[in-house]
């Protein structure tokens, strides 16, 4: 999302730009570009939903373009994962819903 | 600098808690209803003297007005009766308002308090997942805080031995306190051996789930004095910071505004991490103390593994932490136990009492590290 005004390009979408307070921020196409901020790979599942998914990595991923955001990654191997490294977008359909995922480049 | 005029004028009289651990059938309110009668007998006043009920909500059941169904199981009807929503860190937060409530005349005596019930009552407050974050999986604190530590570990090259230290330490005071919860100690060892929970994190590096309830009784110094309470314990300093933005939004995911709290009570105080004897560091997690003894200041940013892991926070080393076992072997409660704990040792009266004791640091955090509070006491008058 970025603010009309000031040009802040922020996540998690809001009315406002929490930069300059000002409303009407627009939805734009990002590249899709990534690095890697931090992770964690959950061995436990933390509901039964993902007894089959265990085990998964989170992460906390920073876009070219400045926001930060929650998603997975989708490796076979975490432990070789490091941090600032270069990942990409991989959208998965789930359950009817696009749920956007990074990859390793 | 000079002391702040507020430094020493206030004081924590009396401290009180139930049991730790499994207390089944009891609620939060019941349980704030023992402590606190045990720490006005601590303090050794009677309840009328009490004109400020000051509480902390229940997390697993944070009831709107909860605060007003203590004060009416209390048999009071106070002056001030804030419910303070600020996770662990209200705890200190709620000191800082009742002094300051004494200091401008609008208290006389302050009851600080809070129970939970999450070990046999529900569990749901620590496990769930915030909006969208349910649908990549990061439930719980376990996750986020995970993030915390994984990133110290690539930024600072701090080691999974550094995390084992800190629960090392506490487990080692913890096994030594007849009230703590797990008595168990830990060695390095069992530490590396176990496996896995949410990576980096093992089971050995979260903080327990407990039942039990606190209180403190805060009054002037001179109050104290009028009252003969027994061993009053200064208030030399306190301070907050507030993170405030979820953990994924912060630039840097290995320092928070904890730094802003210590600084602030610090300066109030006009103590510096040389002056501190004793700490009390909030360990909901491993990685808390490892940061909060560089954002403190005892130490360089990365260097607070390595500080861990020479056995420098035991209780024979320079900066003994936890005393009383901590989050991780006390009690899970959310931050009072280390008050408590920290009061024990100005008076000389610690379980695992430190050989200097001279001033202690107490940490308070909640959220994902979202609020900081900061706390330094002083000896005994």
């Amino acid at each position: 999302m970025r603010c009309s005004h000031c040009r802040n390009a922020f996540l998690p979408a809001r009315f406002e730009c929490p930069a300059c307070l000002l409303p009407d921020p627009k939805w734009e196409e990002a590249s899709g570009k990534a690095r890697l901020v931090s992770w964690v790979v959950y061995h436990k599942p933390p509901d039964p939903a993902f007894d089959t998914r265990v085990p998964y990595t989170v992460a906390v991923v920073e876009l070219d373009e400045g926001p930060r955001m929650i998603t997975n990654i989708i490796i076979d191997d975490p432990e070789s994962l490091r941090i600032e490294q270069q990942l990409v977008l991989c959208i998965q359909q789930e359950a009817g819903v696009a749920v956007p995922r990074f990859v390793p480049v | 600098m000079a002391r702040h005029a507020l430094s020493g004028k206030a004081v924590i009289a009396g401290i009180g808690h139930t049991a730790f651990g499994s207390l089944p059938g009891r609620s939060p309110v019941s349980m704030i209803v023992e402590a606190a009668a045990a720490a006005l007998k601590d303090a050794g006043i009677e309840k009328n003297l009490v004109d400020a009920v000051l509480v902390k909500p229940p997390t697993s059941n944070p009831a709107m007005m909860f605060q007003v169904g203590v004060s009416e199981a209390l048999g009071l009807q106070p002056k001030l009766n804030p419910n303070w929503n600020q996770g662990g860190a209200a705890n200190i937060a709620m000191i800082s308002y009742a002094v300051l409530s004494i200091e401008a005349g609008l208290c006389d005596v302050a009851l600080i308090c809070f129970a939970d019930n999450p070990k046999t009552g529900s569990r749901h407050a620590y496990g769930s997942a915030k909006g969208n974050d349910a649908v990549f999986g990061l439930f719980g604190t376990l996750g986020p805080y995970g993030m915390i530590a994984r990133r110290h570990i690539e930024q600072h090259g701090t080691k999974y031995d550094h995390l084992g230290a800190v629960a090392v330490a506490c487990r080692r005071h913890g096994a030594a306190n007849p009230h703590a919860q797990l008595r168990k100690p830990l060695t390095l060892d069992e530490y590396r051996a176990s496996k896995p929970l949410v990576a980096p994190f093992r089971r050995e590096d979260a903080c327990l789930v407990s039942d039990g309830g606190a209180a403190l009784v805060v009054m002037s110094a001179r109050r104290s004095k009028e009252l003969n309470v027994p061993h009053p314990v200064p208030v030399l300093g306190f301070g907050q910071g507030q993170t405030a933005w979820d953990m994924q939004l912060r630039a840097d995911l290995t320092t928070t505004q904890a730094t802003v709290s210590a600084k602030t009570a610090f300066a109030m105080s006009d103590l510096s991490p040389s002056d501190i004897d004793i700490a009390q560091f909030y360990d909901c997690f491993t990685i808390v103390p490892i940061m909060t003894l560089e954002d403190y200041g005892f130490c360089r940013k990365g260097d607070g593994g390595p500080f861990a892991a020479e056995g420098r926070l035991e209780i024979d080393g320079d900066l003994p932490m936890n005393t009383a076992g901590g989050l991780l072997s006390e009690t899970g409660m959310p931050g009072m136990q280390l008050i408590i704990e920290g009061v024990r040792q100005m008076r000389g009266e610690a379980n695992l009492q430190a050989r200097r004791a001279r001033n202690c640091i107490i940490s308070n955090q909640g959220g994902i590290m979202q609020t900081h509070s900061t706390l330094i006491l002083g000896q005994s008058l």
